[in-house]
């Protein structure tokens, strides 16, 4: 009983130190000096530019890693294939690579005297110091989440259902929207709440190609950056509030998706 | 017409599944495909659905080469022995899938569902998930989702192998029933000789990759055409270089002509019939079947010495 109690007691204590706390100082230093003025910290034109940012990145590396998470999923699992490990293994690189190494790879790869850079430059296309290159940072560090949701659940649920589609007369397409798809609802879900969840919180690779020119190429992180380099605690602080606020609604919609789930 | 199944061979890399096979399947009868585990009678059957491709030899349905054909173009329902139930769907649209697919008229798919959620006696259960269903109810429901498409050969892998044994003996009888109501052609796939013979009309026993013997079960039981067929679909015991069914053994306290001297071993109460474990004179062990009141008038107990006539007994040449 003593023991049940300690270990209680020790893991509880150690998340409000390391977790709980910290958020909770965040939101006392944004709105120590009142709501109004934490709120036209957020609603100064960098700031709005800033969020409309993160949202638009997020809005385009969700989905692109959606499906190609699906597809690679797919790959990996139901089509065996030569260089199977190779590609498994290279799906995990993002995670174990520092984002600022990535935005490094990025900027040798698109720079002026890079591979691809020279080439877009030539024919007038900004990647790096632009969106571009945002984006690809992002789509780069939040690769993994749904291929790693979607390959166990494809497993697990095996070709049975599928081979039963087939005998009664469905082709692969309407097994795959009908069948397959359904089956992995769950696991998509959890994957693009994660997807999105690390999305917005991307900063040292997208740091490192954009620039951080605020009000051009400063998304939200940035943006927190840019406030508590210049002094400004309270804009700093209320950025990240509105941030922790996004990613609460992300971890929400996955504990809603969760219990749906067990309900089923 | 029925299924006809012609020369076929599959391999899995060095392991032969299929040698050679020829087996032909008589329009709308039940055939059972019997054999252990690795015997390839599963591999067959997904040969004939198409789930397989075989590496040589065709597969007829109805008189039409099959061969290479898709699953869903070949008229054949199957079922699965872990049901393949889809999980998502509620027990009605599990059965209108087919009917769905096809794009049928609304009226007849509602009709045909309901029809045949009646004749596998899942109507009360039509808007349940399939993790709501028993594990019976869960095949019934695949029984009723391969039917729905009037397929022109059913398919079943081991449908009850997942099942506990007294549902599996359940099912067997309604499957004989819905066989004879709905008359379709069908081959079921098992390792269990008693529901072989009590549910199929015909028997395929398949050993090692080949069809060992074809036969109604009387015919495999009284005449096998070799010791395993004779082993598998029943039990025997070796005795003087011939096999022979335990009924076929007659015990006795006195020598006669051609009796064995043996050892009783072990007795085995198992309700109106007893089995005696018998020790023959060189070592040999043999299964002898008594009622239990020849037990009592022979008054015979463990470490009893008997004589044990073979009354009938069967050799064949070692293959």
């Amino acid at each position: 009983m003593t023991r049940k109690l300690a270990l209680r007691t020790f893991a509880l204590g150690y998340l409000a130190a390391i977790l709980v706390g910290p958020l909770v100082l965040v939101f006392y230093r944004a709105f120590e000096h009142g709501f109004g003025e934490a709120w036209s910290a957020v609603t100064t034109p960098p700031a709005l530019h800033a969020f409309e940012l993160t949202l638009l990145i997020t809005a385009i590396a969700v989905p692109a890693n959606t499906i190609f998470g699906v597809l690679c999923a797919l790959a990996v699992v139901r089509h065996p294939f030569r260089g199977k490990g190779l590609l498994n293994a290279v799906v995990d690189l993002p995670m174990a690579l520092s984002p600022v190494v990535v935005g490094l790879s990025l900027f040798l790869l698109y720079g002026r005297t890079g591979w691809f850079g020279s080439w877009f430059l030539a024919r007038g296309i900004q990647i790096l110091f632009a969106l571009p290159s945002m984006i690809l940072a992002t789509v780069f560090v939040s690769l993994p989440f749904v291929v790693r949701e979607v390959v166990p659940v494809l497993r697990e649920i095996g070709t049975d259902q599928e081979q039963a589609a087939a005998t009664l007369g469905a082709s692969r397409l309407q097994t795959f929207f009908r069948i397959t798809l359904p089956a992995l609802r769950w696991a998509i879900a959890y994957g693009v709440v994660l997807t999105t969840a690390r999305s917005l919180g991307e900063y040292g690779a997208v740091s490192v190609v954009s620039g951080r020119v605020a009000g051009k190429t400063a998304t939200a992180t940035l943006f927190v950056e840019d406030r508590y380099q210049s002094f400004d605690i309270v804009g700093a602080y209320a950025a990240s509030v509105v941030l922790a606020l996004m990613a609460v609604s992300v971890l929400l919609a996955m504990n809603l998706l969760r219990r749906k789930e067990d309900a089923l | 017409m029925g299924i006809t199944v012609r020369y076929v061979t599959k391999r899995f890399g060095d392991y032969t599944a299929l040698d050679d096979i020829s087996l032909s399947v008589p329009s709308g009868s039940l055939m059972a495909l019997l054999g252990p585990s690795g015997s390839g009678k599963s591999t067959l059957l997904r040969v004939i659905a198409g789930l397989e491709r075989p590496d040589s030899g065709d597969v007829l349905i109805s008189g039409e080469d099959a061969t290479e054909l898709d699953p869903r173009k070949r008229g054949v329902g199957f079922v699965f022995q872990h049901y393949a139930a889809f999980k998502h769907m509620t027990v009605w649209d599990n059965v209108a899938f087919g009917l769905k697919i096809r794009r049928r008229p609304k009226a007849e798919i509602r009709k045909r569902v309901a029809e045949l959620l009646e004749l596998v006696q899942l109507d009360p259960f039509a808007q349940r998930y399939p993790s709501q269903l028993s594990g019976g109810q869960r095949q019934r429901m695949a029984l009723a989702r391969a039917l729905a498409v009037e397929p022109r050969v059913l398919l079943l892998d081991e449908p009850f192998g997942a099942l506990d044994a007294r549902v599996r003996a359940e099912l067997r009888t309604w499957l004989r029933r819905l066989h004879e109501e709905v008359q379709v052609t069908t081959v079921f796939v098992t390792h269990d000789q008693h529901e072989a013979m009590d549910v199929a009309g015909h028997v395929a026993v398949m050993n090692h990759g080949r069809i060992e013997q074809v036969g109604a079960p009387r015919e495999l039981y009284e005449y096998p055409s070799s010791a395993f067929v004779m082993g598998f679909v029943g039990p025997a015991s070796k005795v003087a270089g011939a096999w022979v069914r335990p009924h076929d053994l007659e015990l006795s306290l006195e020598p006669s002509d051609g009796a064995l001297a043996a050892t009783i071993e072990r007795i085995v109460h198992l309700g109106f019939e007893v089995r005696i474990e018998l020790s023959i004179q060189d070592g040999e062990a043999a299964l002898v079947q008594i009622t239990c009141d020849d037990l009592s008038r022979l008054e015979l107990k463990r470490g009893d010495s008997v004589w044990v006539l073979p009354r009938r007994s069967r050799a064949f040449a070692e293959a």
